[in-house]
């Protein structure tokens, strides 16, 4: 049986959504597909579903933070892998910060729960019917999403970097 | 360290005196339980310090306590993350009194090298802490010296430290609701 590769995969999609492929790239050998965010549910749930492409395995959600692409601030990154064929590809879609929705794939995957509460917890990205969308790995009391980029990564409340206690600075304060 | 010639005595034929609290300190500080909370390379350190090498035994701390009611000593070693902090100060709360704290390395002492959001910078801001160890990791050394300024300060230490206004200052500080053992 023949192997399907990379070039299979994309001109698939691209039969398959058309105009709803924003952008497509191979980078490192992996295929990186951009698609409309509210078309990737569908397009996951094909991928998955079809079974000559038979792309059954979630490796990985994730978020980027591009604070300068306007209208487009936010990612959203699908790493996906066929066992069948041995392909991984990456799905992206690419969120205004006015309105960060995309539709869950827990339906999909049990395993993007637990992924998307951790892209939630750290970005802030809601995932429309995810069933118990709540942080995961920071503190519940937690008032912000600290992988957004206005955050700064330091702890606030850290008082030993005052130069006064490294004899840099000799006025008293 | 433990002998009984440390001790202010009064000494006579067959007999030998000396005041409840020191005897009660000597007893104590030569019989210290730890409850090691250990979470990275400052606990691979401490059970180095446990082991036949460095020997905490020798102090009459080879009894590690893995739950805190039968616990003297906590001995805070590695990086304690902002959701762990209330874990940590339920465990110094369940701990009987008397009880210390010994925190270990850089990370438990003021957060170390991750100043970041998700890491508590230093356990003292949850919980009293009576000696720190610097480090990172501190050797087995390090963590003796520790232990040994403990036992110091468990020797020195008034049977009635939990009686005192000052103790009930520091842990009304700390919103730690005090059991001395009294009717309230």
């Amino acid at each position: 049986m023949d192997k399907k590769n990379n070039h299979d995969y994309l001109s698939a999609i691209q039969e398959r959504f058309g105009s709803e492929v924003l952008a497509h790239e191979e980078s490192f050998g992996m295929l990186n597909v951009e698609l409309t965010p509210s078309k990737i549910h569908d397009a996951i749930a094909w991928l998955q579903a079809d079974q000559e492409l038979s792309v059954n395995y979630l490796t990985n959600i994730a978020g980027v933070h591009y604070p300068e692409a306007l209208g487009r601030e936010f990612a959203v990154v699908y790493q996906l892998h066929s066992w069948k064929n041995n392909i991984r590809l990456r799905i992206k879609g690419y969120l205004p910060k006015e309105n960060l929705h995309i539709a869950s794939i827990t339906d999909l995957f049990d395993g993007a729960n637990w992924m998307e509460r951790e892209t939630y917890d750290f970005f802030g990205i809601q995932f429309d019917g995810h069933p118990d969308l709540r942080r995961i790995l920071n503190m519940d009391d937690m008032d912000y999403f600290p992988m957004r980029k206005e955050y700064v990564l330091e702890d606030a409340t850290r008082e030993d970097k005052d130069d006064r206690f490294f004899g840099r600075n000799n006025i008293e304060q | 360290m433990g002998k009984i010639e440390d001790l202010e005595t009064i000494n006579g034929e067959g007999y030998q005196l000396t005041t409840l609290d020191k005897a009660i300190a000597l007893a104590r500080a030569n019989s210290v339980w730890p409850l090691p909370f250990a979470t990275s390379c400052c606990g691979i350190e401490f059970m180095a310090t446990m082991g036949s090498a460095y020997d905490l035994s020798r102090f009459g701390m080879e009894r590690m306590s893995f739950t805190p009611r039968q616990a003297d000593l906590l001995i805070v070693a590695g990086t304690i993350s902002k959701k762990l902090g209330p874990v940590l100060k339920r465990v110094y709360e369940q701990m009987a009194e008397p009880k210390w704290v010994l925190s270990v390395g850089a990370c438990a002492s003021s957060g170390g090298i991750f100043d970041t959001y998700s890491v508590l910078q230093g356990i003292d801001r949850i919980i009293p802490v009576d000696v720190y160890v610097p480090g990172c990791p501190p050797r087995p050394e390090q963590i003796i010296e520790g232990v040994m300024n403990i036992h110091e300060l468990v020797k020195k230490e008034s049977n009635r430290r939990r009686y005192s206004e000052e103790y009930k200052h520091l842990l009304e500080s700390y919103q730690i609701e005090i059991d001395n053992g009294q009717e309230k």
